[in-house]
């Protein structure tokens, strides 16, 4: 099979939109297809990455360990925004899972890189 | 050049729908091919023939059924985001023990590896949302 | 890269990300992202600065149907649906920034 670089990327916070859990169900059939997959998480986004969720009180599923599951099927490249981290007072360390931290020069030339980009 | 369709919201709520449908038909009227529109997220609302627009407005779902069948379009409605709400063929119906079917002709369920082949398949994605 | 942005600055930061990331390639201002390219709006500035690397295109249909057709800034480029085409084929991906 034809392998594609895939990317996708998440601008919109968890749970208050469905967005991000059913974007992460793409990258997970997207990897199962065997597809170069990569992850890019910029603007509210990179709340979906924020680690201690608990949505217990409010009735939704909570999916932030999907995202610790993701090495399990090799979805390793997961880039964040360190603008879009600086501006909402976050660092690397507040993440669930071990990212890559880049600028927006340098996300926007992964982007330029990819042979599909899907933006949830 | 073969060109894929996600379409990310469902009809009326959001433009996405209509400016999917207006550059699918530019694209097929340039001589290129589509090779799947495909719904996703609320997007799946596209796929239900039981809307009821007001008759001077446009029935955002025949356009896309009357497209369908006009241009051979293969339009897949997302099984699990489907599901979620609440749009059903008949074997879906039966699977699930529901008791009506929605989905309008000219689209059918399937799943999200569909998406994934249509970014395979194609030279080019384009997604239409919110 | 295309960058397709259909929602506007003031809603959404989606055109300030888009400007910054992308290092050449285009912008396609649709639905409501056409409000960016509308003279004396204070994203004119912004958009204007980035005409330099970047080439910037608004979709026709929706600035008519927004009454905004006859504001545009200059430099920026209007195409229809038939446009909207060529540019996703002339470029080799496209992303809408959702």
């Amino acid at each position: 099979m034809t392998i594609k670089k895939f990317m996708f990327v998440n601008r919109k916070a968890p749970y208050g939109t469905i967005y991000a859990l059913e974007s992460l169900e793409v990258v997970l059939i997207g990897a199962a297809f065997e597809q170069d997959v990569s992850m890019a998480f910029t603007d509210d986004g990179v709340y979906q990455l924020k680690k201690g969720q608990n949505t217990k009180a409010i009735g939704i599923k909570g999916f932030e360990k999907t995202y610790g599951a993701l090495e399990d099927y090799d979805v390793t490249k997961l880039y964040v925004d360190q603008e879009s981290l600086t501006a909402r007072g976050l660092t690397a360390e507040d993440l669930c899972v071990p990212v890559e931290v880049v600028s927006r020069a340098e996300l926007g030339k992964h982007m330029e890189a990819q042979d599909v980009v899907l933006s949830f | 050049m073969i060109f894929s369709i996600l379409v990310n919201e469902g009809p009326y709520q959001h433009q996405a729908s209509d400016t999917a449908f207006n550059f699918a038909k530019t694209v097929l009227s340039k001589g290129h091919t589509i090779f799947r529109v495909f719904f996703y997220h609320d997007g799946v609302n596209n796929g239900t023939r039981l809307t009821t627009p007001p008759q001077d407005d446009r029935n955002v779902i025949a356009k896309w059924t009357k497209l369908a069948q006009d241009s051979e379009l293969d339009m897949v409605v997302c099984v699990a985001a489907a599901q979620r709400r609440g749009i059903v063929d008949e074997g879906e119906a039966k699977r699930n023990g529901k008791d009506a079917t929605n989905l309008a002709p000219g689209f059918r369920i399937s799943g999200l590896g569909q998406l994934i082949e249509a970014g395979i398949q194609s030279d080019r994605i384009v997604t239409f949302g919110d | 890269m295309l960058n397709i942005i259909n929602k506007t600055p003031w809603d959404r930061p989606a055109l300030d990300a888009a400007l910054q990331c992308a290092d050449g390639g285009s912008i396609l201002l649709i639905e409501d992202g056409v409000y960016a390219a509308t003279r004396g709006s204070a994203s004119e500035a912004r958009l204007k600065d980035a005409m330099g690397r970047l080439k910037i295109y608004a979709l026709g249909p929706d600035l008519e149907a927004r009454g905004v057709a006859d504001r545009l800034t200059e430099g920026v480029t209007v195409v229809g649906y038939d446009g909207f085409v060529d540019l996703v084929a002339e470029n080799k991906t496209c992303q809408s920034w959702l």
